[in-house]
C-alpha cells in the first residue's frame, strides 16, 4: 500500500488550461498518473492532450468518478475552486497554489472538516506514491518505490532528501509536501497516523522548519502513537529571530516556534534528529 | 526636544519622524490582541490584565493571566458573548461597554483589511475611566494586499535596505545576514538548510536568498547583482535543486553575470535536477570566455554535485581569504 494516492487513483486537474496546469498535467501523465479530466470554467468541451476539459468539478466527477483533484488555480480564485471541489464530490484536494490569503484558509478549514474533505496544502509540491501515482509538481525521476514515508513543510528541500534516499536504495512509500503556509489542510500528525497504519511504510522521515508548533504537536503524537522509526530534520536552526509578529504568536503557545524547542521535543519523543539532510539515510 | 530626537539613531534606524501624543495618567494596563492561531486554525481574541512590556514573560510563567477566545465566523461573537468573556477583566459596566465596542471594532477591521495581527498593548485605563490604545501594532497579510490597495499604499520604502528593495523589485525573497558567503538557493527550506549547513561547517552566510520557483536567467542575474553589492562578500555559493526551476536557465544567468558584472570572488556552484547535464556543459564551455570578458582577477569556480561538498568548498574558500 501507500497513503492518500496509489495506482488506482483517478485525478482531476483544476486549472488545467493554464500554463502550469497544462505543463504539469503532461508531466503527471508521463509519470503514469491517471489524470482523467480537467476543469476550467468556460472552457468545457476542449481537450488538453488526451484529457477532456469540463466547466465544473461536479460534471467532471459525474463523468469520471474521480475522488481526487489537484489545483493549479491562481490564488485569488483558489479558495472558491477548493470549495467547488468539496461540493462537487472530491474527497482529496491537493492545492499547489501559493499566496492564498490566510483568512480565506481559516474559513475554508472548518468547512472542509465538516464536509470530511482532505486538503493537502496549499503552497505545497503535492503528493507522490513512487511508481504508482504523482499528484503535484515534484520531479518524478528522483523517487523510487520503497518503505520510507516522507512528510515535509518544504519543497526543494524535500527533493534534496528524497534524492539522497533514492541514491542509497531507500525507496519511498509516499512523499507528502504539506505546505509552508500558516493554515494548512493536512498536518504532520494526520500523516504520521496514516503512515503508522500503512503496511508498506516501515520508517518515516519528517522535514520541519522554524515557526509555529507543528513539530511539537507531531512530537507529542509520536510519543504516544507512533511505533515506527522516525527521523527528522529541522531547517532554520541558525536563522536569526525574524521580524517580530508582535507578541501574539508567542503568547498563544507560550513558546516562540524556535528550532531548539522543536529539536528537543522531537528527541524526547524518541525521534532521531539529524543536523544535515544527508545524514538522514544513515539515521534510518 | 523634537530636534534632538530627530538626530538620534535607535537600534540602527535613523529617526525620521516624531509622534507627539497626549500624556496619559495611566491607572492600569491591559493587553488586547486579535490574531490567527495557526494550530487552532482560527481567529482568536487574546486578553490579559498584564499589559505592557513583559506580556510574553507573563504568558510563559503565569498562563492563567492570559485568556484566549475563538472568534468563529466573519461576523465574530455577539455583544452578550463578548460581554461575558470580557467581564472577567472588567467588572465596571461603563468600562465593559467600552471594551466590548473596542473588540468589535478591532475584529471588524481585522476581517475587513485581512490582518494577521491587531494588537493593542497596552490598552490603558486612564484616571478618567477611559480606555485608550496607548500603543498598537497591526500586521497585514501580504497575500491579501492585492484586494487592499489602500493598505498596499502605506508601504514605507524607507524601512527596507537597498538590497532588500532591489530583491523585492526582482521578485526575490531576500534577507541580509552578517557573514561572508553569499547564497543563492531555490526554495526557502533548502535556503535555510544551506545557511545552517554553512554554520555547521564553520562558516557564515551573508544572506538568505530564495530565487523562487521558475527562475529565469534574468532573475539569476538580478540575484547575482544583489550578492555582489555586499562588501563583506568572500565567496558565492549557488545551490539549486531543479524542479520547476531549470538548471540550464540558472547556468545561463550565472554566465551572463560573469560577463556583464565580472565576479571578483570564487564561486561554488551546485546544480542538480531538471536539465542538470546541459547546465554543467554550459558552465564548462562558457567559463574561459566569461573570465576573459570580465577582465577582472581570475576567479575560482568549483562545480559540485552534493550539497555538503559544495558547502565545505565554500567555507574553505572563505577561510582562505580573497574577497571583493
Amino acid at each position: 500500500m501507500s497513503i492518500l494516492v496509489d495506482e488506482e487513483t483517478r485525478v482531476i486537474v483544476q486549472g488545467i488550461t493554464g500554463r502550469d496546469g497544462s505543463f504539469h498535467t503532461e508531466a503527471m501523465l508521463q509519470y503514469g498518473t491517471r489524470v482523467v479530466a480537467g476543469v476550467t470554467p468556460g472552457k468545457g468541451g476542449r481537450m488538453v492532450g488526451a484529457v477532456p476539459v469540463f466547466d465544473t468539478v461536479r460534471q467532471a466527477v459525474k463523468e469520471t468518478g474521480a475522488p481526487c483533484s489537484v489545483l493549479f488555480v491562481p490564488a485569488a480564485h483558489a479558495p472558491d475552486a477548493i470549495r467547488e471541489a468539496a461540493d462537487g464530490g472530491i474527497s482529496l484536494v491537493v492545492c499547489i497554489t501559493e499566496g492564498i490569503p490566510v483568512l480565506d484558509m481559516v474559513d475554508l478549514y472548518d468547512e472542509l472538516k465538516r464536509k470530511q474533505v482532505q486538503l493537502v496544502g496549499p503552497n505545497c509540491p503535492g503528493v507522490i506514491s513512487p511508481g504508482k501515482c504523482k499528484v503535484g509538481i515534484m520531479p518524478g525521476h528522483i523517487h523510487a518505490q520503497g518503505p520510507v514515508g516522507v512528510i515535509s513543510r518544504s519543497g526543494t528541500l524535500t527533493y534534496e532528501v528524497v534524492r539522497g534516499l533514492t541514491s542509497r536504495k531507500m525507496g519511498q512509500s509516499t512523499c507528502v509536501g504539506i505546505g509552508g503556509d500558516p493554515i494548512i489542510g493536512t498536518s504532520f500528525v494526520d500523516l504520521l497516523e496514516m503512515f503508522e497504519n500503512d503496511d508498506q511504510t516501515e520508517a518515516i522521515v519528517m522535514i520541519g522548519e522554524i515557526g509555529g508548533q507543528a513539530e511539537e504537536e507531531a512530537a507529542s503524537f509520536i510519543k504516544t502513537s507512533v511505533h515506527k522509526r522516525v527521523v527528522a530534520f529541522i531547517s532554520g536552526r541558525t536563522a536569526p529571530p525574524g521580524k517580530r509578529m508582535g507578541h501574539a504568536g508567542a503568547i498563544i503557545s507560550g513558546r516562540t516556534g524556535g528550532a531548539e524547542a522543536k529539536v528537543k521535543a522531537l528527541r524526547e519523543a524518541g525521534v532521531a534528529v539529524v543536523d544535515t539532510p544527508d545524514q538522514i539515510p544513515d539515521a534510518l | 526636544m523634537a530636534n534632538e530626537i530627530l538626530r538620534m539613531t535607535v537600534e540602527g534606524f535613523a529617526v525620521r519622524q516624531v509622534l507627539v501624543a497626549e500624556k496619559l495618567d495611566i491607572r492600569a494596563e491591559y493587553y488586547l490582541g486579535i490574531t490567527v492561531d495557526r494550530e487552532a486554525k482560527s481567529v482568536v481574541l487574546i486578553i490579559s490584565d498584564a499589559g505592557g512590556m513583559d506580556i510574553e514573560q507573563i504568558a510563559a510563567h503565569q498562563p492563567q493571566r492570559v485568556r484566549r477566545f475563538t472568534l468563529a465566523g466573519g461576523d465574530g461573537p455577539r455583544s452578550n458573548t463578548l460581554e461575558q468573556w470580557l467581564s472577567v477583566l472588567f467588572t465596571d459596566q461603563v468600562l465593559l461597554d467600552q471594551v466590548v465596542s473596542i473588540v468589535q471594532n478591532i475584529h471588524r477591521f481585522f476581517r475587513d483589511k485581512d490582518c494577521s495581527l491587531v494588537e493593542v498593548n497596552p490598552l490603558a485605563l486612564t484616571a478618567g475611566s477611559r480606555l485608550i490604545a496607548a500603543d498598537a501594532k497591526i500586521v497585514f497579510d501580504d497575500n491579501a494586499l492585492w484586494r487592499h490597495p489602500d493598505i498596499a499604499r502605506l508601504r514605507n520604502e524607507q524601512e527596507y535596505t537597498q538590497d532588500e528593495l532591489q530583491a523585492k523589485d526582482a521578485g526575490l525573497s531576500f534577507v541580509s545576514l552578517s557573514g561572508e558567503i553569499g547564497c543563492m538557493v531555490n526554495g526557502a527550506g533548502l535556503a535555510m538548510a544551506t545557511i545552517d549547513g554553512i554554520k555547521l561547517a564553520g562558516g557564515s552566510a551573508a544572506n538568505f536568498l530564495d530565487v523562487g520557483g521558475s527562475s529565469s536567467p534574468g532573475k539569476v542575474l538580478s540575484a547575482m547583482r544583489i550578492l555582489l553589492g555586499n562588501t563583506r562578500l568572500k565567496v558565492i555559493l549557488v545551490n539549486i535543486f531543479g524542479g520547476i526551476t531549470r538548471c540550464d536557465d540558472v547556468a545561463q544567468g550565472i554566465l551572463a553575470a560573469r560577463q556583464r558584472l565580472g565576479i571578483p570572488v570564487p564561486m561554488v556552484i551546485r546544480l542538480v535536477g531538471t536539465n542538470e547535464q546541459q547546465a554543467r556543459d554550459m558552465l564548462r564551455r562558457g567559463l574561459p570566455d566569461a573570465q576573459d570578458a570580465a577582465g577582472g582577477p581570475k576567479a575560482d569556480l568549483i562545480v559540485a554535485s552534493e550539497m555538503t561538498e559544495a558547502i565545505r568548498e565554500a567555507v574553505n574558500l572563505a577561510k582562505k581569504g580573497g574577497g571583493a
